[in-house]
């Protein structure tokens, strides 16, 4: 019998993981990997919310966010891929052209 | 009893990955560690019951999805981390930001009541797959379509610029 | 009988004149452009004419309904015409006097540059005089009063290019502004307690109402007021300031406007409010006081005047003075009469001055002047008449109808007589002055001081002339014409004419039977004491030219103030216009335009664009900064989303 508040706990833990990580981290992959912690996070929340009330629309639900999670992956890493092809580098400081 | 042993020994591996990828200095190890939280992850999903999510987790999760990050980092050679001075805002505002969040959501959720029961809720694929394709088959498609498009996308966003002098390939 | 005459026919035309002449007046020749001003008010002044054909046939007061304006609650004001013999005889004076004054500005303004403008403007005030003159309601009388002050200022400042003829112009229509005040507050107060400013509907309620003889009622309020938009049009104390200034226009503008027509506007809505005045005896007490007063006061200072147009604005005021002495002891029908011979004599002198400018080539000051007589003839001739009939010489017009007058002013008090009488006596004096100076004697031409050759006369330039020539037909047809009227003018039974609508006035009833004697003494003291001022006249600028300029230093400053107008225009400069020009540049000009509402625009744009330069730092182009940020905000966002749980 374990509490919901402990998944819930351990669904927070690693988001904030992930956005640790996403903020500290300065190689583009690395910053990648973290938003898929936070995800990760996410979808274990929902499972366990979806056990809670009885309901399997939670699970479905995580489903679908792998699915995109996928698609993101995919698209995420062809960029970095471009980028890494035309600043040959992977350290996020240096992709500032946006600056004013 | 057995539930919460099993839940505390997956749960701290899945933070101990968890901060294994924060610490590593190298991208290929901080992908090591996320599939560890992505299998332990799925561990959990047992725990509760939820069979087909866990077992999609570890196909598409950690069986695709990592491995296609950890092709990138291959083919881009990516190095150790350089240690040179990064964002002040980042550091300043945004960690301590989301700890005091992190905090505040625990000692909030510690309020909670309710016990889950080892395996609480049965996801067979059965029920999963018809409430897939009654209920939320409009989710369904549109998520089909959306990973065309994220194939196309992919494609060509990583196609290499062809020069307009040779028409071939530079080697 | 109610036959439609089509009235609106008459303002209508020399609105259409002034519309050709001013939209496409360029490019026509400017034969054409004569032509077309001259037909539409000769069409004008003929519609005026079948209307007088048909006149006995009649019913009086003919009213016609031309549209609906205002319909609000149950006010009403619609655009209707108003004929009874007033209006009759006015439209007469106006399209008359109007078209031989337009036949006379062809050759006045014919080297002119802005020679289709003028016939433009011209016809304007045509087409609004006649509206005021036309109109059923005292609402529809106000467009016409405010668009003949309009016409007024456009042409005084005809020659705007001149700051002084700018100035004049702003002069008159702000002046002119003061007094519509008076008359806006008046129509108001109609509005309110009788809810109609219909001529009959008005007059029908006032009629039954008692006489107000204690204190200030509504209707002597109503009646004050009026006189003080009055005061503004017909330039009387202490509105009058505007008219001298006005003769910087062309001098057949000052003949129009500010002899025979605009300024009667007064003259003529005070008799056509006469059933007000009736019923208020205060009022027409200080009508009657200002009138009198401006009588005299003007003339005293025409007599020192050097400028020949001057002494004619000067007359003007006087003699409009007169106009309303006669208003203010209820003789509205002598007032009305003098009214027309004055638009005859005065209309005649104004257009003669303007054929001796042109003579002389564009100098105005009468000191150089002299002997014209030889040259000039025709001009000669019809000013000695005009000259004859202000100064109230039987057989002559001015003299029936100032007499009336004075006769009347005697009736009900003989201070008015007798202020009335000295001031006939001056007119006469310096008319003949005026007279002297500029055609007996020898030419004093070649006095005059270089340079000062086209002054006030822009529009005609040297034609190489060194001798004063006579002026073309053109010029000199209406001022024969004139010149006829002014002799025989005063034998038209004006009085008996107008009868029907002011009624056979009690006092001239009392006074009929019993006084004729005594009527007859008085026309022989005032033809006795103008003789006096014409010998005065002879005396001073004839027979001893010397006189004039001893008794001037001998009068010193005395003599020096009357000369500088008793300095009023100064007085009123000190005391209106600079505190109110200081007041607007500091207070409202520095302090609210440029402090308050420049201020807040600017400091705000200065404003944005420091917050902007704060907010621009966000735009780091760090990647990490940017994460930090949405961390942040999610922080905020999560923290609330818990907060409102909790609360609940």
């Amino acid at each position: 019998m374990v509490p919901l508040s402990y998944y819930l706990i351990l669904s927070g833990i690693l988001f904030s993981c992930g956005v640790l990580g996403f903020l500290i981290k300065r190689n583009i992959i690395t910053i990648f990997m973290s938003i898929e912690l936070m995800l990760n996070g996410v979808n274990l929340s929902f499972v366990a919310f979806a056990a809670h009330w009885q309901h399997l629309s939670g699970q479905i639900f995580v489903f679908f966010v792998m699915v995109v999670a996928a698609a993101e992956a995919a698209v995420g890493l062809a960029i970095i891929i471009a980028v890494y092809r035309t600043r040959e580098t992977l350290n996020v400081d240096q992709v500032n052209l946006l600056k004013l | 009893m057995l539930h919460l042993i099993l839940f505390l020994v997956f749960a701290a591996i899945c933070i101990a990955g968890a901060v294994n990828l924060l610490i590593q200095r190298h991208p290929i190890s901080s992908a090591l560690s996320l599939v560890v939280v992505m299998a332990s992850l799925a561990a959990e999903y047992l725990l509760l019951g939820a069979e087909f999510v866990a077992a999609v987790q570890v196909i598409v999760y950690a069986g695709a999805v990592m491995v296609l990050f950890v092709f990138v980092i291959m083919l881009l050679n990516a190095g150790e981390e350089d240690r040179i001075g990064g964002s002040q805002v980042a550091l300043v505002v945004g960690v301590p930001g989301i700890l005091a969040c992190g905090l505040l959501t625990a000692w909030v959720l510690l309020k909670q009541t309710g016990d889950l029961k080892i395996g609480a809720l049965l996801g067979d694929p059965k029920t999963i797959g018809s409430l897939l394709f009654h209920d939320f088959l409009l989710p369904f498609e549109v998520t089909s379509v959306l990973i065309l498009i994220a194939i196309m996308g992919a494609v060509v966003l990583a196609n290499r610029p062809e020069t307009i002098n040779s028409g071939k390939k530079e080697d | 009988m109610t036959e439609n005459l089509n009235l609106w026919l008459i303002p209508i035309l020399p609105l259409v004149g002034a519309a050709i002449n001013g939209l496409f007046g360029r490019r026509f020749s400017r034969q054409i452009v004569s032509a077309v001003a001259v037909f539409f008010s000769g069409a004008a002044f003929a519609l005026v004419l079948r209307v007088w054909s048909q006149f006995s046939s009649l019913t009086l007061p003919h009213y016609e309904f031309l549209a609906h304006w205002i319909r609000y609650g149950g006010f009403m004001v619609n655009f209707e015409f108003y004929l009874d013999q007033l209006t009759m005889l006015m439209l007469l004076v106006v399209t008359g006097v109007g078209l031989l004054i337009h036949i006379y500005s062809i050759g006045y303004m014919w080297d002119d540059p802005s020679f289709p403008r003028f016939f433009s403007y011209l016809n304007l005030f045509m087409f609004f005089m006649l509206t005021l003159v036309l109109a059923g309601n005292y609402l529809q009388m106000f467009i016409g009063w405010e668009g003949v002050g309009l016409a007024s200022y456009l042409l005084i400042g005809f020659w705007f290019t001149k700051d002084s003829a700018a100035s004049a112009g702003k002069k008159a229509f702000i002046v002119n502004r003061i007094g519509d005040f008076g008359f806006l507050i008046a129509l108001f107060l109609m509005i309110k307690h009788f809810g109609s400013l219909n001529f009959s509907e008005l007059f029908d309620k006032v009629g039954p109402m008692p006489v107000e003889t204690v204190g200030v009622g509504l209707l002597t309020s109503i009646g004050l007021l009026l006189m003080v938009g009055a005061c503004g049009k017909s330039a009387q104390i202490p509105l009058y300031v505007w008219l001298p200034d006005a003769m910087e226009g062309p001098t057949p503008v000052s003949a129009l406007i500010h002899a025979a027509t605009m300024v009667t506007a007064g003259v003529y809505m005070v008799s056509r409010s006469h059933v007000i005045f009736d019923h208020a005896p205060t009022a027409l007490t200080v009508v009657a006081i200002i009138g009198t007063l401006t009588a005299l006061f003007a003339a005293t200072i025409g007599i020192a005047q050097t400028d020949i147009k001057k002494v004619l604005a000067y007359s003007t005021v006087s003699q409009l003075g007169y106009m309303f002495m006669a208003c203010g002891v209820a003789a509205y029908s002598a007032g009305i009469f003098h009214l027309m011979t004055h638009a005859f004599f005065k209309g005649l002198l104004f257009l003669g001055a303007g054929s001796v400018i042109h003579a002389v080539g564009g100098n105005q000051d009468m000191r150089y002047m002299g002997g014209l007589r030889r040259y000039i003839p025709i001009t000669f001739w019809t000013m000695t008449i005009a000259t004859l009939a202000i100064a109230g010489i039987f057989p002559f017009a001015g003299f029936f109808s100032k007499d009336e007058i004075l006769w009347r002013a005697f009736q009900v008090n003989k201070v008015y007589w007798a202020i009335g009488l000295f001031s006939a006596f001056l007119t006469a004096f310096y008319m003949s002055r005026l007279w002297f100076m500029t055609f007996l004697g020898d030419f004093k031409g070649a006095e005059l001081p270089a340079g000062d050759h086209g002054h006030g006369h822009s529009g005609h330039d040297e034609h190489g002339h060194s001798e004063p020539h006579e002026s073309p037909l053109v010029m000199t047809g209406p001022l024969m014409i004139l010149a006829l009227l002014s002799a025989v003018g005063g034998f038209i039974p004006v009085e008996h004419f107008l009868e029907p609508v002011f009624g056979h006035g009690e006092l001239a009833a009392a006074g009929e039977t019993a006084s004729a004697g005594l009527e007859t003494t008085l026309k022989f003291v005032s033809v006795g004491v103008a003789g006096v001022g014409i010998f005065l006249a002879w005396l001073l600028y004839y027979k001893r030219r010397d006189l004039p300029q001893k008794i001037a230093d001998g009068l010193g400053s005395f003599y020096q103030t009357v000369a500088h107008k008793y300095y009023i225009d100064e007085i009123y400069a000190a005391l209106f216009v600079k505190p109110l020009v200081e007041g607007s540049t500091d207070i409202l000009w520095h302090g609210v335009d440029q402090g308050v509402i420049d201020a807040a625009v600017n400091d705000s744009a200065v404003g944005a664009r420091h917050a902007s330069d704060a907010a621009r730092h966000m735009q780091s182009g760090n990647l990490r900064s940017y994460a930090g940020w949405v961390a942040a905000g999610g922080a905020v966002v999560i923290a609330y989303m818990i907060w409102m749980g909790v609360a609940r």
